[in-house]
């Protein structure tokens, strides 16, 4: 028999509302379950007030940040004690990749968004590029200018998201760029020659952003390994993000000097 | 555990004993990350996977005994080294720990 408790574990995780789940795993009580949500609710009990309390605590989180390992605990839920050991499983949000510009570059990156569980979203203010047809592995496809898109979901924006800018021409790049600049967004990466990054970080600069700031646009985007073709790129660009996430030293085009294919 | 909800359904739905396998810690190289779970019914039948098939055999064993009453949920680890290098192990050289219940919560 399976309680409420495994329903709403399973419901939340199809309905993809973000859950975690935390198994007494050493200590009396082995097995009890606390499942909670962003929100803060809550089912079950690991079989204290107290060590509930900090374990949701813990759990909202670990949510954020999209991780799930053991944590150690007294047996009222103190720190740096050792009584208890609690494994705290989380089911995150999907990460957000949102690419300006429906070019065909954004069709093989959209589809590698999609292999590593990103939720896609396609903008274009082009409404005869941004359509569903052309983007069907997409999530969403949005008809709008960049910055108007940024307005409303910029807020959402975390360390796990990202956000590229595919679309070469400076009328679009520019509001894509300084849109994302004030968002919690964790890649920010600009498609174009270093000739065209060049170009493009005289008009950021001359629209006010500071160079400091610019620091975190990655252009030209994506790893440099001499990526070509649509697919390739965009396998170059994912890589760059995985990279960035997990802090490793793989070589980025923006940082290095010679050719970029 | 998303992608094994549908097995577990149709399991529970033939009112069928139901043991889950959930890593919950892994050290040095281990295939897959925390929270990757494994399901096993109380006729041997899998769903999901907890390594790269180094030990998914084995914790088929482990779950069937638990689901038959002969041990009690709890961590169950699996390394490699020199002297059990023809039990279960990793190739990768990693350990695994993982945790074993029955579903009934």
């Amino acid at each position: 028999m399976v309680t409420p408790i495994y329903e709403r574990f399973r419901d939340s995780i199809r309905a993809e509302i973000p859950v975690a789940l935390a198994t007494l795993i050493e200590g009396p009580n082995l097995g009890a379950k606390l499942l909670v949500e962003e929100s803060g609710f809550s089912l079950g009990s690991l079989g204290g007030e107290e060590l509930d309390r900090v374990v949701e605590r813990d759990a909202i989180a670990m949510l954020e940040a999209g991780t799930s390992e053991v944590r150690h605990y007294g047996s009222h839920g103190e720190a740096r004690q050792h009584d208890l050991s609690v494994f705290i499983e989380c089911h995150s949000r999907r990460p957000h990749l949102v690419i300006f510009g429906a070019v065909d570059f954004t069709r093989a990156l959209a589809s590698q968004g999609k292999l590593l569980g990103f939720r896609v979203t396609v903008c274009d203010a082009r409404e005869v590029f941004a359509t569903r047809r052309r983007f069907p592995m997409a999530d969403e496809v949005v008809v709008d200018w960049p910055d108007r898109l940024l307005a409303r979901i910029g807020n959402d924006l975390g360390p796990r998201d990202a956000v590229c800018v595919l679309t070469h021409d400076a009328k679009f790049d520019v509001p894509a760029i300084m849109g994302s600049l004030p968002t919690r967004v964790g890649y920010l990466g600009a498609m174009g020659s270093r000739q065209t990054h060049e170009k493009r970080l005289e008009r950021l600069l001359e629209e006010g952003v500071t160079a400091e700031e610019l620091k975190r646009v990655k252009s030209p985007i994506g790893l440099d390994i001499g990526g070509r073709t649509p697919e390739e790129t965009a396998v170059s660009i994912v890589a760059e993000i995985i990279a960035l996430r997990t802090g490793r030293n793989a070589p980025s085009l923006s940082e290095a000097k010679g050719s970029i294919h | 555990m998303d992608e094994i909800f549908d097995d577990i359904e149709r399991w529970l739905t033939k009112g069928q004993k139901v043991a889950v396998a959930r890593v919950v810690d892994i050290e040095g190289s281990g295939p897959r990350d925390p929270g990757a779970a494994m399901a096993v019914n109380e006729v041997g039948e899998v769903a999901g996977s907890v390594s790269g098939g180094c030990v998914e055999g084995a914790v088929v064993g482990e779950a069937i005994e638990l689901l038959e009453g002969r041990r009690t949920a709890g961590i169950t680890t699996f390394g490699y080294s020199d002297d059990e290098a023809f039990a279960v192990g990793l190739t990768c050289g990693g350990t695994i720990h993982l945790f074993i219940e029955e579903l009934n919560w």
